[in-house]
């Protein structure tokens, strides 16, 4: 369980094969080959538009989607008039990781999430790390078939605290997501999501209603680099985190570093500033570390001192919470007590090494330090 | 190589893919003067119905002739096809039947490559998918002369390509298996785009057409042709248009068709494109229809193809010759 999730995927989702074969074992999981459709579900968020049209109103894309036509996404068809998904239950990757690796540093701390993925994504990022499946469609990939009682079952029985919904972009799951995240809080599972934050208000107020945990990654802090890098827009990103906020659900942000594009000193600045303003000072904020990848491997690995820059403009900015992300023992992957300023989690990548919380609260100084820590 | 396997290795191309061999000519040149050429079929009146092949057969044979300039459908089959061995055939069977390629239209051209080209090898009709080719009535076949398969069956090729912003991973027909395409499109409006014709028609190339339709295609539409193993390969567009659709598309919707009775073709795809643009247009017109524009779909995808940037041929219709055979 140390794989990263780059690690995970170049393995030929083998590991995640393995993970549901398992699961279908104890739960009757049924595999459905490329070429196989799960049976369709009708989708909801969505509206009769002019003729046999539909508009979709899950995303801010607002596709407006033609009889027998998919949205952007790949996995919302209109069927005669009506929209449906293809992807509800239809898991393509399946694993147990540590709750660190999403990241969550502020959430049970030491745990595992059985983190589950459907295919398809409503952005399109020049650089993901995952577009062997988040950019197919459902067809294009052999799938397991998980309902949500399964899903919860085979978390229950791992021994997950959580069930993480990640990997490509959950928001294009969503009816499949709410109902596994129903079903298992009834066990006593909690939920995380880790998305793009591309979400309508409505859909994501409900949706917080069965989370317990939102990681958003926050692609930049520029409408033009959303546009030509990611085909999405940062404006309902923002809006969504503040949505998150105000619903109470705890979240963490994560900014890909991506040199060249997205890490300059103003636009650090102004996003630490925003999320100062307007998310708070308690919010988490990683700043990672970018690698080559999918339409982006032209550039180089993110070098260490342009995160560092962003860890200092951050806690310039009074950042309570900043961390350096995908560079393995950085001191800055622990978390340290703004108040006294000793570690009270201290971790070397994905291990734990020392909690020193009481009840949420500082071990040294007693003060409290936001989270979900139980 | 499996479709699981090359998800496996996603590496990624920023340049083309190499292209087999393909020695026709490309029209590309905004200073030159490309053809589109239609023939009618005056007795077909009934809207949705398949062409008779025979007719269909004739149809192409003039227009081919009258393409190349040559006296003999083996001179206009060489001068299209140069020395490709195995040709690929890319129908649209996206709406099912009605406004959507026949087997009897692709048969007879079938026919007539087998008779009148010796070169050739391999025949491959390939679309998206086994099943919409069955929805279309086409027989699949995997093996022999002439196969007839979708890519959920033939996989794409494991390198991805990037040609503007998007990347995708492109048909193994298109990129390991065939010398030279011919496009068979149809000829009907299209909500998102504007019209679906040929240059939309290589949305079933790709395995993400999804990712294509944003700003109504533009710069998508372009961009995927310009990729360089399409643009190599696709030696001709010929377009099926017995019936047409002016409105409501890309699902056949007969009460905005018309019996239009044509073949088109082209070399050049932006050409033909163009011209079945502005049918289009004077049909919406005739039926108090807004323009495309007007609809919020104008296909600017077309004048984007034809681009300094994209040079795939020819949008300007001073430009274009158009020759009805009568």
């Amino acid at each position: 369980m140390s794989y990263s999730r780059r690690d995970f995927f170049c393995r030929g989702v083998c590991l995640a094969a393995l993970a549901v074969a398992g699961t279908r074992k104890q739960a009757g999981a049924v595999t459905r080959r490329p070429g196989d459709l799960i049976p369709p579900r009708e989708a909801d968020y969505w509206e009769s538009a002019e003729g046999q049209r539909v508009l979709c109103k899950l995303c801010p894309k607002e596709c407006r989607v033609d009889d027998l036509e998919r949205g952007y996404c790949g996995v919302r068809e209109n069927k005669g008039g009506k929209y449906y998904t293809h992807i509800y239950g239809a898991v393509c990757a399946a694993h147990s990781d540590p709750i660190e690796k999403k990241p969550f540093f502020h959430f049970l701390p030491g745990t595992t999430a059985f983190s589950i993925a459907t295919v398809g994504c409503n952005m399109d990022c020049a650089f993901c790390q995952n577009w062997e499946i988040s950019q197919i469609r459902p067809e294009q990939m052999e799938v397991y078939y998980m309902p949500p009682d399964e899903v919860a079952g085979y978390a229950v029985t791992s021994g997950d605290k959580s069930i993480a919904y990640t990997y490509t972009e959950p928001v294009i799951f969503y009816e499949f997501m709410y109902d596994c995240a129903a079903a298992s809080r009834t066990r006593g599972i909690r939920n995380v999501m880790v998305s793009n934050g591309y979400i309508q208000e409505k859909p994501l107020r409900k949706l917080c209603g069965v989370m317990d945990g939102i990681k958003i990654d926050l692609k930049s802090y520029r409408e033009k680099y959303y546009q030509e890098i990611c085909a999405g827009e940062l404006a309902p990103v923002l809006d969504a985190l503040q949505v998150i906020r105000d619903e109470g659900v705890w979240m963490e942000i994560v900014y890909l570093m991506v040199p060249t594009l997205n890490d300059s000193e103003e636009e650090i600045d102004g996003l630490c500033t925003w999320i100062a303003d307007k998310l708070g000072a308690d919010v988490p904020v990683h700043f990672t570390r970018f690698h080559p990848q999918y339409r982006l491997k032209h550039l180089p690995v993110t070098p260490l001192d342009r995160l560092e820059r962003a860890l200092g403009i951050a806690k310039a900015k009074g950042l309570h919470y900043v961390y350096v992300g995908n560079v393995t023992g950085h001191e800055s992957e622990s978390t340290r007590c703004p108040a006294c300023g000793n570690v009270v989690v201290r971790r070397v990548g994905y291990t734990i090494l020392e909690v020193s919380l009481n009840g949420g609260k500082c071990a040294h100084c007693g003060n409290s330090i936001p989270g979900v820590w139980h | 190589m499996r479709r699981r396997r090359f998800f496996a290795h996603g590496l990624l191309i920023l340049a083309a893919c190499k292209s087999k061999t393909s020695s026709a000519s490309r029209v590309g040149d905004e200073s030159q003067v490309s053809r589109v050429i239609s023939a009618r079929d005056p007795a077909y009146s009934k809207i949705g119905q398949a062409p008779d092949e025979q007719v269909a057969g004739e149809m192409i044979a003039r227009v081919l002739r009258e393409l190349t300039g040559t006296p003999t459908l083996q001179e206009s089959w060489r001068a299209i096809l140069g020395n490709a061995k195995v040709v690929g055939l890319k129908p649209n069977c996206l709406s099912g039947r009605g406004v959507a390629s026949s087997p009897a239209f692709v048969n007879a051209l079938c026919r007539q490559l087998v008779d009148n080209y010796p070169g050739l090898e391999k025949i491959i009709i390939w679309e998206r998918s086994d099943k919409d080719l069955r929805t279309c009535g086409f027989e699949i076949r995997t093996s022999g002369r002439i196969m007839c398969l979708g890519n959920d069956r033939g996989g794409y090729h494991q390198d991805l390509i990037v040609e503007g912003s998007i990347g995708s991973l492109v048909s193994s027909f298109v990129v390991d298996q065939c010398d030279a395409l011919i496009n068979l499109p149809v000829f009907k409006d299209h909500g998102i785009v504007g019209i679906s014709v040929g240059l939309k028609n290589y949305y079933g190339a790709v395995h993400n057409p999804n990712k294509y339709h944003l700003n109504h295609g533009d710069p998508y539409v372009a961009d995927l042709n310009r990729m360089p193993v399409i643009r190599s390969k696709n030696v001709l567009s010929l377009c099926e248009a017995f019936t047409a659709q002016y409105e409501g598309g890309p699902p056949f919707m007969p009460q905005w068709s018309w019996p239009a009775g044509l073949v088109l073709a082209s070399t050049d795809p932006v050409a033909l494109d163009r011209v079945c643009w502005r049918t289009i247009e004077e049909k919406r017109k005739e039926k108090g229809l807004p323009t495309l524009a007007g609809a919020g779909r104008e296909p600017t995808y077309i004048l984007t193809a034809a681009d300094s940037e994209h040079r795939l041929g020819q949008a300007d219709l001073k430009r274009i010759k158009e020759i009805v055979l009568t």
